[in-house]
């Protein structure tokens, strides 16, 4: 008897998460970027629906870039002194389709920078490109609850994705990203029920899933992207299952992880791979969203996507 | 699937004669199931269930040892579609692949590179597994490029040739290396097949879907070849990655005796950013044998680790040895970091203070294997281990001063550590990366 194929059917699906908003929703993006609606598994095209595929976006800092490897100091060159040239130059010059801004200026080491200061850039961004936004905190938790909402203000009606929710502090967060009609970021350190229960505290808010997409945090090619890999397949698997708490995209912040290693450093080939193969892996293990720093990594990346998606 | 121990109740001769040792024919089968009897215990199971049984005891995917000596290596016997299930066995063999129409000066140089592919991380050895010799048309040159190869490495070979007479001439040559032949398609079967026979090689079997793939598989076995190594042909990634899981799920999910075996794929793309992501997609998905072509080291190294990640224990994380390590030229006046025995922790720990050149002791705590902080929750990066940790390593026999830095993760243990300890806690940086600029400043 020949064997039959194995096709698995999921009851679950994605939930579609969009960011950016046009003129015609009260926005000013140029485009509105899908994520997610998937009903299968990662690539597995012949089982179900793959609405969108996994989407790039160019990180940048609000502040003149510190503390980046040389590669990427060469790379962008002198843009880097001004964070708005920066996200123009990764728009013009390298066809980014998302931002994502870290407002690394509002940390206590890098100079402090207020709420209101920090809200004035981002008007100052949304004014010089007009790519979707993603927004996220310093790390630093006090500056962050009150710099974060004054960033999600600014940009009113933008639809940005903006983070990052924890599970210590979500609170103030769900309120302004509700206020002002953008998605959540929420951030579990490598837990699936970390993330589950995070889900089900901001959802209890009135935030709904199709607007949360989960951080799993990550580690780079050779620095933990195993724990990440498995935590981001198990959720998945889980969503698909029926799990709607978990049935949120994945965003993965792959240049800042990729970039830190020792090994980013040895030559630019061997950092841009380095970037390139965190991202490809991650998407393997379901990831929609790949925040990436090198043009070179995401051209390689976008390459790949292309042949996967190609019909 | 395993059978459960109704199954296998299903299959005993159901009469309760107690000659097992157990109650019941019912209570047997349970203890079959768990494995802790063997079928032998049972005088009257008749030769139909014995075989059934047998066969369902055997491992879904057959596992296939490749090479011989130093650098033989093993395939198959995998056991799960997902590494979160349990993990996975036996990592890929990353061959190269060498064509003959190649001077020997381009092939020796090659393989110098080849050779030369072996790098260290978190205390494991990364190795490339296989050169694999393409032949193109010439019978004469391909039998003096095995002759070069054969002479110029020891990694296991790969024999890529569809002709019966080149190749049996080929397998004369390399036969103490035991080379896998690749291999045999429908048109080619019964030669290459005595071949594989004759020659006891593994052989890679082609055929473009897994119902022409089965056919093959299970003629093979009625001529006799036992190892055999799955290939679905050139095809785009997207459905390379779509058989790959089905020959998988096979194996796994329909115990479909007739694929499981380990597969083999052969990257081409010329650019080896996309020659690594194909690489990497495929150690991820399945496969058993990867071929490809780039000789970039930086291109291999991201190969090999990522094979790394994927194929480490889930449930058993890299540890190191826990205790003082020297790090550079110390003296009695060096700082002491103390970290966890995670070998990722470790090792990152590491590279940040050799980067300050700055000579430090590194002081592993066992953790069992934990990061800093799951440590500090799990109540394995206490105050009190730590304060155990310092005594046996001796730690104020080695310096003077009566200093310890923490990760700046744990700030929380300074209070309690200086009072079990007797040091002065210094709390060090969050992350390693900030290591080489707190080493400067310390002094």
């Amino acid at each position: 008897m020949d064997p039959q194929l194995v096709v698995d059917k999921w009851p679950g699906t994605i939930f579609t998460v969009a960011i950016g908003a046009k003129s015609n929703e009260g926005g000013s993006r140029n485009e509105e970027i899908k994520i997610g609606g998937q009903n299968c598994l990662p690539l597995m095209f012949k089982e179900g629906v793959i609405a969108h595929p996994p989407q790039i976006a160019f990180e940048i800092l609000d502040i003149p870039g510190v503390d980046l490897s040389e590669e990427l100091v060469k790379v962008y060159g002198a843009a880097l002194k001004d964070p708005l040239s920066w996200a123009q130059k990764c728009v013009q010059e390298f066809g980014a389709k998302l931002i994502s801004v870290k407002m690394q200026g509002s940390h206590p080491d890098f100079g402090n920078r207020s709420p209101l200061e920090s809200a004035k850039f981002i008007e100052l961004l949304l004014k010089k490109v007009n790519a979707p936004l993603i927004i996220t905190g310093s790390g630093d938790d006090a500056n962050d609850s009150l710099v974060i909402p004054a960033c999600s203000e600014a940009a009113k009606g933008e639809r940005c994705l903006i983070g990052s929710a924890v599970q210590d502090s979500y609170k103030t967060l769900v309120a302004s990203v509700l206020a002002d009609g953008h998605s959540l970021i929420a951030e579990s350190p490598i837990d699936i029920n970390i993330a589950k229960q995070l889900n089900i505290l901001i959802s209890d808010m009135g935030l709904g899933l199709e607007r949360i997409v989960i951080n799993p945090t990550i580690g780079a090619l050779g620095y933990g992207l195993e724990y990440a890999y498995s935590i981001m397949e198990r959720a998945r698997i889980a969503a698909l299952a029926g799990d709607k708490t978990l049935a949120c995209p994945f965003i993965c912040f792959v240049g800042q992880e990729a970039w830190k290693t020792k090994e980013a450093k040895v030559n630019p080939e061997q950092g841009i791979i380095w970037e390139t193969i965190t991202a490809t892996s991650l998407i393997q293990a379901g990831a929609d969203l790949l925040v990436m720093q090198h043009p070179r990594a995401v051209s390689k990346v976008s390459q790949f996507m292309e042949q996967l998606f190609k019909k | 699937m395993a059978f459960s121990g109704l199954d296998i109740y299903k299959l005993l001769p159901k009469t309760n004669c107690r000659e097992c040792g157990l109650a019941t024919c019912l209570a047997f089968a349970m203890q079959l199931a768990k494995k802790t009897v063997g079928l032998e215990k049972c005088p009257f199971v008749s030769e139909e269930s014995k075989n059934i049984l047998e066969a369902q005891a055997l491992p879904p995917i057959k596992q296939i040892t490749i090479g011989v000596d130093d650098n033989h290596f093993d395939l198959g016997n995998e056991t799960v579609l997902f590494r979160h299930e349990e993990k996975f066995r036996n990592q890929p063999g990353i061959g190269f692949v060498i064509e003959d129409s190649l001077t020997d000066a381009q092939i020796t140089q090659r393989l110098n590179k080849i050779n030369d592919f072996k790098f260290e991380r978190v205390g494991q050895e990364l190795k490339v597994n296989l050169v694999a010799l393409k032949f193109s048309q010439n019978e004469k040159r391909y039998l003096e490029v095995v002759k070069l190869v054969l002479k110029q490495t020891l990694l296991p070979l790969v024999l890529i040739c569809q002709e019966a007479q080149v190749l049996r001439q080929a397998l004369v040559l390399a036969q103490t290396r035991a080379p896998v032949i690749f291999g045999a398609n429908p048109e080619n079967l019964n030669l290459i097949g005595a071949l594989a026979k004759e020659f006891n090689a593994p052989l890679v079997v082609s055929a473009a879907d897994i119902v022409a793939l089965t056919k093959l598989t299970e003629e093979l076995k009625t001529l006799g070849v036992k190892d055999l190594i799955l290939d679905t042909g050139d095809k785009p990634v997207a459905e390379k990655i779509w058989d790959l899981t089905q020959l998988r799920r096979q194996a796994l999910k329909k115990s479909n005796r007739a694929l499981g075996y380990p597969s083999l794929v052969v990257v081409k793309q010329s650019d080896p950013y996309q020659e690594a992501i194909e690489a990497t997609a495929y150690i991820a998905k399945y496969a058993g044998i990867i071929l490809i072509q780039g000789l970039d080291s930086w291109e291999i190294l991201s190969i090999l680790t990522l094979r790394q990640d994927i194929y480490s224990d889930p449930q058993k994380p890299l540890q190191i040895e826990p205790k003082i390590y020297p790090v550079g030229l110390v003296t009695d006046k060096s700082p002491v970091l103390i970290t966890t025995n995670f070998s990722l922790t470790y090792y990152t720990v590491l590279a940040e203070v050799e980067a300050s050149k700055v000579p430090a002791y590194i002081l592993s705590i066992d953790t069992q294997g934990m990061s800093v902080l799951t440590a500090w929750a799990a109540d394995k990066f206490s105050a009190e281990y730590i304060t155990k940790a310092v005594a046996d390593a001796k730690v104020k026999e080695l310096v003077k001063h009566n200093n310890l830095i923490i990760p700046g993760y744990v700030a929380m243990l300074s209070g309690d550590l200086e009072e079990s300890s007797g040091c002065n806690i210094i709390v060090g940086p969050k992350e390693a990366a900030g290591i080489p600029s707190f080493l400067k400043n310390l002094s």
